[in-house]
C-alpha cells in the first residue's frame, strides 16, 4: 500500500466490504420513502425518545444505510413509534415504519441465525 | 309413504348441516373460557333470550341495519333471507294443513308441490298457493338484484362489492340456482295439472302449451334438490357459513361476551359471521379517497378464515373504526385487527378439507421472550403532588399552541395543578400497540402509572385523544380520566371558567379515538356551542371522517395521507366555516397543510374566549408575563 505520510482515524473509516447492507434492502424494499431521506435531523429534533436518551433516528438511518448494524440493533428498540418524526419529516419519510421494518429486520436476522 | 330418489341430495344436504352446526356450536362453547361461558349459560336462561330472538328476526331475517343504510341493498338481504325463511315456514304449514298426515319430514314441505300436483284449485287451497306464489316471487325479486349487483355494483348504492374465491362463487351459483329451478319445477307440474297459482300457474300453462310439462318437471325437481344438497354441504366452507354462526353470535353477544384483546372463541365466531357483504368496503376511507380496496375488515376476516398471508392488510388500516360502526352484523373489527396485529408475521397456511370443516382451536398468542427492556434508560421523573394533572402527550408538544392554550384556560379557571409532561413526557403507549408491540407499550404504561400514581392525583386531563383512548382501556389507575374538552365543559359548568361569545362559524370534527373509539361526541359540541356558532356538517358523530394522519396506518405513504386529509376537509368545510375546529392535536396538525380554513383545536378557541380581567399594563410588564397567558389565537 502506499504511503501517503497521513492515515485516517479509525472510527471515520467507512468499510463498505465489511459491511452489511441486508437491513437497508430490507427496508428500502418494503418502504420505499427510506431511500428520499436527506439526514435533515428533524426527527432527532422532535424525537420523544431523544429527550431523554442520545438515541438519535437521523444517525440510525445513516448507519442503517452504510451498512453498521452492529450499532443499531439495540439502539433501534428505543423508539416509541409516538409519530412526531413522521409529522414534522419535510420529506414525507413514514419513520415509523421504517423503525418497525428495521426491527423486524433485525428479529428476522437472528431467527435465521439459529 | 311418498317417496322419490330426487330428494336424496337435499336429504343428505339438509341433515348434514343441521349436525355441522350443532357440533360446531359445541365447539365453540368449548372454547370460551370459564367466564364466558357462565355469561353465555346466564344469557341464554335469562332476560336476553327474548332480546337475542328479537335481534335475529330484526338483522338477520329483516336486516333492518342495512334497510336503513341502504333500502335497495337491504331489499335484495331481506327478500332472500326473510322470503325464503317465510316460504319455509308456509310451506312446513302447508304440507301440515293439507298433506295426507302431519308433522311431516322437511323435504315434504320442501317438495310439496311434487307429492301434491292437484293441490291448490279452489277455496282456502288457492289462497295458500297464492301466498307460496307471492314469497316465491318476493326472493326472485331480490335474486335479480343480486345477479345485477354482481354485474354492476352501483345499481344497488354500493360503490364496490367483494371479490369471491372459487368455492364460493360455487356455493353462489348453487344458491342462485335453487330458486329459479324451484319455479319451473313447480310450473311445471301446475302446468301438467291445471294448477297453480299468479306465477307458477300462467308460467306452467304457458310452457304446456308448446312442451311436455309432465316429463319436463321432473329433471328440474332433481336439479332443485341438487342445487339444495350442494349450498347445504359447501356452506361450511364458504362465507354462507354468517347464517348459522351469526345466531349464535347473537345470543354470545347478547349475554354481555365482548371481544377484549384476546384471540378467543368470540373473536372466531365473529370472524365467521362475516357475510362479505362489502359494506366495509363502501365506509372505507382507503377506498374512496386513495382507491385501496383489497385490505377492508371484509378481506381482513376472509384472509384469516382461510389461513393467507395478512400481514399487508392487517397493518393497511387507519383503526378510524367507520366500518365497525356500519357492519350490520356489528362485529368488532377493529379490535379484532388489533388482536391481528398483536400476532405478529404470519405465515400461510394450507389447510386440509377436514381441518377446514373443524378448524383448531384458534391457538392463544403468547408474549415473545426477548429478555431485555427497551426502555431503562428513562429516568424517574418526580411529578409533585397535585389532585389535577395534566398530560399533554407527543402530539401536543408538537402543536405548543394547544399546550399553551391549555396552560392558559387551566391558569384562568383558577384549578390547582400540575404538568407532568411539561419538559417532554413519555409516550401513552397506545402508538406502540397500533403497531401490535404490547410488550414494549406495557413498559411505557407502567412508567407512566408510577408517574400518575406519586402524583396522588384524583383527575388526569389529556389533550391527546390517543392517549385519552389507552388511559382509560390499558391503564389500571384509580383516577378519572378526562379529555380537555370533557374538563372544559366541566369548568363551564360549575363556572370556574368565564368566557366570552366568539362571532365565528365553526364546523367541528369528531377525531376517531375520541368519538368512536371513546364514545365522548357531546362535551366537545356543547363547548363550541357555548363560545361559537356550530355548524352541522356531513360527518358529525358516528359518521365522523379520519383525518387521515392515523398512527393506526403503518403502510400508505405521506401523498395518501394527505389526499384522505383534502377529501375530508373539503367535506367538512362544505359550508365555509371560519374555523374547522378538532379536539386532537394530531388531526389540527394533519389538516393544517389540507385546506385553506383556518384549523384549530377546541382548546385554542375557548382561551382565545376567556374574559380578560383588563389589567392596567405598562410596556415594561409585557416583558416579565409568561408567554402563554397573553398569547391570543390569532398569532398562534
Amino acid at each position: 500500500m502506499e504511503k501517503f505520510g497521513f492515515s485516517i482515524l479509525k472510527e471515520r473509516h467507512i468499510d463498505y466490504d465489511a459491511n452489511d447492507k441486508s437491513i437497508a434492502e430490507y427496508i428500502s424494499e418494503r418502504e420505499p420513502s427510506f431511500r428520499i431521506c436527506i439526514e435533515c435531523g428533524c426527527c432527532t429534533a422532535t424525537c420523544t425518545t431523544g429527550n431523554f436518551t442520545s438515541f438519535s433516528l437521523r444517525e440510525l438511518q445513516i448507519l442503517i444505510k452504510r451498512g453498521e448494524n452492529d450499532k443499531v440493533r439495540d439502539n433501534i428498540k428505543k423508539c416509541m413509534l409516538c409519530g412526531k418524526c413522521t409529522l414534522v419529516c419535510p420529506r414525507g419519510v413514514n419513520t415509523r415504519n421504517v423503525v418497525t421494518l428495521a426491527r423486524e429486520a433485525f428479529e428476522n436476522e437472528i431467527e435465521n441465525a439459529v | 309413504m311418498q317417496f322419490d330418489p330426487f330428494i336424496i341430495p337435499f336429504e343428505i344436504g339438509l341433515y348434514s348441516i343441521v349436525i355441522y352446526a350443532v357440533v360446531r356450536s359445541v365447539m365453540w362453547f368449548r372454547d370460551l373460557s370459564k367466564q364466558d361461558k357462565l355469561r353465555l349459560q346466564r344469557g341464554f336462561f335469562g332476560r336476553s333470550f327474548g332480546r337475542s330472538i328479537r335481534e335475529i328476526f330484526m338483522e338477520s331475517l329483516i336486516h333492518r341495519k342495512i334497510l336503513k343504510a341502504n333500502p335497495r341493498l337491504g331489499y335484495m338481504h331481506m327478500s332472500l333471507a326473510f322470503g325464503w325463511f317465510l316460504l319455509i315456514l308456509f310451506g312446513t304449514l302447508e304440507a301440515d294443513i293439507f298433506g295426507s298426515s302431519h308433522l311431516n319430514p322437511p323435504y315434504k314441505a320442501i317438495f310439496f308441490k311434487f307429492f301434491n300436483p292437484d293441490h291448490g284449485r279452489t277455496g282456502f287451497e288457492a289462497v295458500w298457493s297464492f301466498i307460496m306464489d307471492f314469497l316465491l316471487a318476493f326472493i326472485l325479486s331480490g335474486l335479480i338484484l343480486a345477479i345485477i349487483k354482481r354485474v354492476s355494483s352501483r345499481v344497488v348504492g354500493m360503490r364496490k362489492t367483494t371479490k369471491l374465491k372459487p368455492l364460493d362463487k360455487v356455493a353462489l351459483i348453487s344458491l342462485w340456482t335453487i330458486f329459479p329451478s324451484r319455479l319451473l319445477a313447480e310450473s311445471f307440474t301446475s302446468g301438467a295439472y291445471g294448477t297453480g297459482s299468479f306465477l307458477t300457474g300462467s308460467l306452467g300453462s304457458w310452457l304446456a302449451s308448446f312442451l311436455p310439462a309432465n316429463e319436463m318437471a321432473y329433471p328440474f325437481w332433481w336439479l332443485y334438490s341438487l342445487s339444495l344438497g350442494t349450498f347445504f354441504v359447501l356452506l361450511p366452507l364458504t362465507r354462507y357459513m354468517h347464517i348459522p354462526t351469526e345466531l349464535f353470535l347473537i345470543f354470545a353477544r347478547n349475554s354481555g361476551i365482548t371481544t377484549g384483546d384476546k384471540a378467543g372463541a368470540f373473536t372466531e365466531m365473529q370472524i365467521y359471521s362475516c357475510s362479505s357483504c362489502g359494506i366495509c368496503i363502501d365506509a372505507c376511507q382507503l377506498n374512496f379517497s386513495t382507491g385501496i380496496t383489497n385490505i377492508q375488515s371484509a378481506y381482513l376476516l376472509k384472509g384469516i378464515r382461510n389461513g393467507d398471508n395478512i400481514n399487508d392488510i392487517s397493518f393497511n388500516c387507519l383503526m378510524c373504526g367507520r366500518c365497525d360502526q356500519k357492519c350490520p352484523v356489528g362485529i368488532e373489527l377493529t379490535p379484532i385487527r388489533m388482536i391481528r396485529r398483536r400476532a405478529g408475521e404470519t405465515h400461510p397456511v394450507e389447510k386440509k378439507l377436514l381441518e377446514r370443516y373443524f378448524p383448531d382451536k384458534p391457538a392463544v398468542q403468547l408474549p415473545k421472550a426477548n429478555g431485555k427492556p427497551s426502555y431503562n434508560f428513562l429516568p424517574a421523573i418526580e411529578p409533585g403532588q397535585a389532585d389535577v394533572v395534566y398530560f399533554a402527550g407527543c402530539m401536543t408538544h408538537l402543536t405548543p399552541s394547544i399546550r399553551n392554550a391549555m396552560i392558559s384556560i387551566l391558569d384562568a379557571s383558577g384549578v390547582k395543578y400540575k404538568f407532568i409532561d411539561e419538559n417532554g413526557g413519555v409516550c401513552c403507549g397506545r402508538p406502540l400497540m397500533l403497531a401490535g408491540q404490547d410488550k414494549e407499550a406495557r413498559e411505557l404504561i407502567n412508567f407512566n402509572s408510577q408517574l400518575i400514581l406519586r402524583s396522588g392525583a384524583s383527575t388526569l386531563v389529556t389533550s391527546c385523544p390517543i392517549c385519552y383512548k389507552v388511559f382509560r382501556e390499558s391503564y389500571y389507575l384509580n383516577v378519572e380520566v378526562l379529555h380537555h374538552s370533557q374538563f372544559i365543559r366541566n369548568l363551564i359548568d360549575d363556572g370556574s371558567l368565564k368566557l366570552n361569545f366568539l362571532r365565528k362559524k365553526v364546523a367541528y370534527h369528531t377525531p376517531c379515538d375520541l368519538g368512536r373509539g371513546s364514545g365522548v361526541y357531546d362535551e366537545p359540541k356543547d363547548v363550541l356551542r357555548y363560545v361559537s356558532r356550530l355548524q352541522a356538517t356531513d360527518a358529525d358523530d358516528e359518521n365522523s371522517l379520519c383525518c387521515g394522519g392515523s398512527l393506526g396506518n403503518m403502510k400508505i405513504s405521506y401523498h395518501q395521507k394527505h389526499k384522505i386529509a383534502t377529501d375530508a376537509a373539503a367535506i367538512l368545510t362544505k359550508d365555509n366555516p371560519d374555523i374547522l375546529a378538532t379536539a386532537c392535536p394530531l388531526c389540527k396538525k394533519t389538516f393544517a397543510s389540507a385546506t385553506k380554513t383556518k384549523v384549530a383545536d377546541i382548546a385554542e378557541i375557548v382561551a382565545e374566549a376567556i374574559v380578560q380581567p383588563n389589567p392596567v399594563r405598562n410596556v415594561a410588564d409585557t416583558q416579565s408575563t409568561p408567554l402563554h397567558s397573553q398569547m391570543p389565537l390569532s398569532t398562534v
